[in-house]
């Protein structure tokens, strides 16, 4: 179906009320059923999207990133979806690379299909960014025997399979590490697919500290 | 020195029990039996304070009120680290609350598009149980 009425786009959705809009308009071209989840967002983002167009899920309080994700997958699970892609309302992904993810899993090449930055010298991250990145490339492959060249991707393609097995528990930032870990450990074929990750002035403004990745570690160990 | 070994493998045992803990009924007799030994030693504390000076002297410490602040400590970490997993497993319980309450307030929009003859199904019924799935470990 090139029209991707089988595909549910799921927008984890966080205070981005001033950039939300124009990106579910954009991707509203692209794939017509758009979910957004508005994780407890203080500003307005909620209305935003809604008014964009996009069915707008909200957490009644702030719980993360990754709990955002897990109620996306039971709302398109709900929906009957076909396939799930998790994209990201900041405007860093770009749906070219989300629709061609979606076409590898209709050609059924993987049941999950993750999008990586590294393959191709289209992104360019700071050298700090970088280094932390390539640090988690290489924590996560050692741990979880899913070899990627980009653990922390947010872009995401899954089919229905992927869909019934994935469970993320993590509600904040560890979930991306999480996901890898059950497709290491539940066997669903995956596969690494180059996207082009946007960074903008905005996104950068909001970017993930480099400290963090001490919390993602600590959440993976005390689980 | 016998109160460096022991220390350290009482922490070591803290650390490892956070991270391996059993939850569940487990878990809460070992800690009730934790509190009633708390109280117990307490109760003896008072009873005979010498004894702690006694005790003391055979790990190596010097004074009785020494031994106490270090066991404290032990204490206190490990107390450190079940709150921290109990407040996990809450946090838990409250996602999976207000995740039931989200996806209940768009129940109407949630069904499936364009499936023939789903028009009579009841919102809440009808679709795919997604808290009953096997991988769900």
């Amino acid at each position: 179906m090139a029209d991707n009425t089988d595909t549910c786009l799921v927008v984890p959705l966080y205070n981005e009320g001033s950039v939300v809009g124009d990106v579910i308009s954009a991707a509203l071209a692209v794939f017509p059923r758009i979910v957004v989840v508005d994780d407890g967002s203080s500003d307005d983002s909620a209305a935003v999207a809604r008014r964009a167009g996009a069915l707008v899920v909200e957490h009644p309080l702030n719980l993360g990133q990754g709990a955002a994700l897990q109620t996306g997958f039971e709302a398109a699970r709900l929906l009957g979806a076909e396939y799930v892609v998790t994209f990201d309302a900041d405007g860093q992904h770009r749906t070219d690379d989300a629709a061609a993810m979606v076409e590898r899993l209709r050609q059924d090449d993987a049941d999950v299909v993750l999008g990586s930055r590294f393959l191709d010298g289209r992104t360019r991250p700071g050298a700090l960014k970088q280094a932390v990145l390539k640090a988690a490339v290489l924590y996560s492959n050692l741990t979880t025997g899913v070899r990627l060249t980009d653990t922390h991707n947010g872009l995401r393609a899954l089919n229905a399979t992927a869909l019934a097995t994935l469970r993320i528990r993590q509600n904040r930032m560890a979930h991306a590490s999480e996901i890898i870990e059950q497709i290491g450990r539940s066997g669903l074929r995956w596969v690494e697919h180059p996207v082009h990750i946007v960074y903008s002035d905005y996104s950068r403004s909001k970017g993930q500290s480099v400290l963090n990745a001490v919390n993602i570690v600590t959440e993976q160990l005390y689980r | 020195m016998l109160i460096k070994v022991l220390l350290l493998l009482a922490i070591a045992v803290v650390v490892v029990l956070s991270l391996r803990a059993p939850a569940g009924a487990r878990h809460l007799a070992v800690r009730r039996v934790s509190v009633t030994g708390f109280a117990a030693l307490a109760v003896l504390s008072v009873l005979f304070p010498d004894a702690w000076n006694a005790v003391a002297q055979v790990v190596g410490v010097g004074r009785g009120t020494d031994l106490l602040l270090y066991g404290l400590i032990v204490v206190f970490l490990g107390y450190l680290v079940t709150s921290y997993r109990r407040f996990r497993d809450l946090e838990g319980q409250i996602t999976r609350l207000a995740r039931r309450l989200a996806l209940d307030e768009v129940a109407d929009d949630l069904r499936p598009a364009r499936v023939p003859g789903s028009d009579g199904d009841p919102p809440s019924e009808g679709t795919p149980g997604p808290r009953t799935r096997p991988g769900a470990a």
